[in-house]
């Protein structure tokens, strides 16, 4: 081997393509490791649909169920509920629910397939808490007197009304989730699943 | 190393000092001992702010310690137990219950991680005041960043592990920080949790990375910490290189031998810190909600985000800079902002090398600029943690973002404002006040 300057370029190559080669089999050994981070079948077989009763939900009442480690929000919205929404469509950011928050069978302006309930997932969509509920009108429940009820995350502070439209100027990028969801019947949901062949 | 005394131990002819001898011809033993303690000179004139470096490596082996044991009988499973309590959640009350000794173990655990923050920032405010990021010094910096974040890291993971209420809402809040970078972040956010909402599987691999991964990094980089400063020796608190003052023997002039003179010095910080570190320990080991929150008292429930959610007291300033950022830009959401801000806003203390460009080093040479900056700065710090931990507010919005503006005028105006500041003439030799 010459030390005096020389580079000999055959095996120049040969040191540059075992190097290469080397490289390659090391990034193909993340694969595994990487993959083994996403969720596992078990998590993904995990998600199965769940039925809700909703012939003892009062009007102005609402119940949560789990659903995908997720709670969904179940309201039977009262007329007054339902009367503040179109007050408030220029206050939220995304009246017409245009960004694909929902089904399209939940486009509509209470956001719901029956005008009074409405059934959302409860989690923020900013970083993922669960907006705590401020029915109440004004500043009863510390919100500001110009209130006129929905809902508050505890984390950063942004508000929905009683559709689950997110107010503007919040940092919720926007309107609650809608999750898939039908009639079973007329008091009984299926939250999780489309209405087959409709 | 400073000296480079590389002579090998010769024995006396006792039986010790035979052995020493043996060893040291097959391993750099004293070469060490010398290059980083007897004969590692450190300028004379450290003062106060000089104890926390040393205290930071202590509460690092109570951490590693306590850990040790904790995870004997702690279990990291979210699955609901025959009372219906998550598995975890039961084994920390466990430990803290009908574990001989448990209490006291977890207690000097959680403590320490509050105890660990607190150290460190006095000791990032020294480098600050004293400009020891200064050259030659960046690296020694830059390895300080790179522990700063692991230990947020280590916090972070760390907390999630009781599974109580804050554990689970707080890791679903950073976990979901993510998910707002454009493109990949959704995808991101579910290689994090390893499900599609927090749960099980995101609490092995925590527990994973707090004990086997982020320890094992933060080892290393506190190594590479000590290395690199002692390849330079340390700053001041006259910002003057002693080694550029050297007698007939190659030693600073300035220099005093780390052992025995500032291991006896640290000894007395070690006997201070722990009297108020066992104060804590024992009478106020929640720290008045500030280090375990009482939310973390309730086990984690996935339908319900406690009324009143914050982040443990050490991450508070970062948290306020995520919430101050309300607008969207760029057509991207104020969330993606937010994560933006936060991050930079840890990440920028990684620029002070470069950023700052005043001729002197040390708060004591430099003019008022300087210090009405550094006050502005540490005041700012002060009321975005304390905002922090507050229910958020309309007032506490604007406040925060106030306070986020002059947080980072203070790093990206350094350019400017280090440069115009007026400055005294530094003396050759290091003072003692």
């Amino acid at each position: 081997m010459s030390n005096q300057g020389k580079v000999d370029c055959g095996r120049r190559r040969l040191v540059v393509a075992t190097a290469a080669v080397g490289g390659v089999g090391a990034v193909a050994a993340l694969v595994p490791f990487v993959s083994s981070l996403l969720p596992s079948e078990r998590a993904k077989a995990a998600g199965a649909p769940v039925e809700v009763d909703i012939s003892k939900l009062e009007s102005g009442q609402m119940i949560t169920v789990e659903w995908r480690g997720k709670p969904v929000w179940i309201i039977n919205r009262t007329k007054d509920m339902l009367d503040t929404l179109p007050k408030l469509a220029d206050a939220v950011a995304d009246p017409k629910s245009e960004k694909n928050q929902q089904p399209d069978y939940a486009k509509n302006d209470t956001r719901s397939i029956k005008p009074e309930i409405l059934v959302v997932v409860g989690i923020c969509t900013h970083l993922g808490c669960s907006p705590s509920s401020k029915f109440k009108k004004g500043a009863e429940e510390g919100m500001g007197a110009d209130w006129l009820g929905g809902f508050l995350c505890p984390c950063h502070g942004s508000t929905f009304d009683f559709a689950g439209r997110v107010f503007k100027a919040k940092p919720a990028p926007t309107n609650l989730e809608v999750p898939p969801h039908y009639y079973m019947a007329d008091t009984r949901i299926l939250i999780g699943e489309d209405k087959k062949g409709a | 190393m400073a000296a480079g005394n590389f002579e090998k131990y010769k024995s006396d002819g006792s039986l010790g000092g035979n052995l020493l001898e043996w060893v040291d011809a097959r391993f750099p033993a004293t070469a060490m001992w010398r290059g980083h303690l007897s004969e590692y000179y450190a300028p004379k004139n450290f003062n106060f702010w000089y104890f926390f470096g040393s205290l930071a490596l202590l509460v690092l082996v109570i951490q590693i310690v306590t850990g040790i044991f904790l995870v004997m009988h702690y279990k990291p499973d979210a699955a609901l137990n025959a009372n219906g309590v998550p598995v975890a959640f039961a084994s920390v009350e466990y430990i803290m219950r009908d574990v001989p000794g448990g209490w006291l173990i977890r207690y000097m655990h959680s403590t320490g991680a509050s105890a660990f923050f607190i150290v460190v920032y006095l000791h990032m405010f020294r480098g600050l005041i004293y400009g020891s990021y200064r050259k030659p010094r960046e690296l020694t910096w830059l390895f300080g960043v790179g522990i700063f974040l692991c230990l947020m890291g280590e916090a972070f993971f760390g907390y999630l592990l009781p599974w109580g209420q804050m554990s689970y809402w707080g890791a679903q809040v950073i976990v979901n920080l993510f998910s707002a970078i454009p493109v990949i972040g959704s995808d991101l956010s579910l290689i994090i949790r390893g499900d599609f909402v927090v749960g099980d599987a995101t609490l092995n691999r925590f527990f994973s990375f707090h004990v086997i991964a982020f320890p094992l990094v933060l080892i290393g980089l506190v190594a590479a910490h000590v290395l690199a400063l002692h390849e330079t020796g340390s700053n001041n608190p006259d910002g003057v290189e002693i080694k550029a003052n050297k007698d007939e023997n190659g030693i600073p002039r300035d220099g005093i031998p780390f052992h025995p003179y500032y291991t006896v010095k640290d000894i007395v910080g070690v006997v201070v810190f722990l009297m108020v570190f066992s104060a804590v320990m024992f009478w106020a080991p929640e720290g008045g909600g500030y280090f375990l929150e009482t939310p973390n008292f309730y086990p984690a429930d996935p339908l319900k985000t406690p009324p009143h959610i914050a982040p443990v007291w050490y991450f508070t300033p970062f948290y306020s800079i995520l919430r101050a950022m309300v607008w969207n830009f760029f057509g991207l959401d104020a969330k993606f902002w937010g994560v933006v801000a936060m991050g930079a806003s840890v990440v920028i203390f990684a620029f002070l090398p470069w950023l700052d460009r005043s001729p002197v080093k040390s708060i004591r040479y430099r003019g008022p600029i300087t210090k009405v900056m550094i006050t502005i700065f540490v005041i700012c710090f002060f009321i975005l943690g304390y905002l922090g931990t507050l229910s958020p507010s309309p007032m506490g919005e604007l406040v925060s973002q106030v306070c986020t503006v002059f947080y980072f005028g203070f790093f990206l105006g350094m350019p400017w404002w280090s440069r115009m500041d007026k400055f005294k003439p530094v003396p050759d030799r290091v003072t003692m006040k």
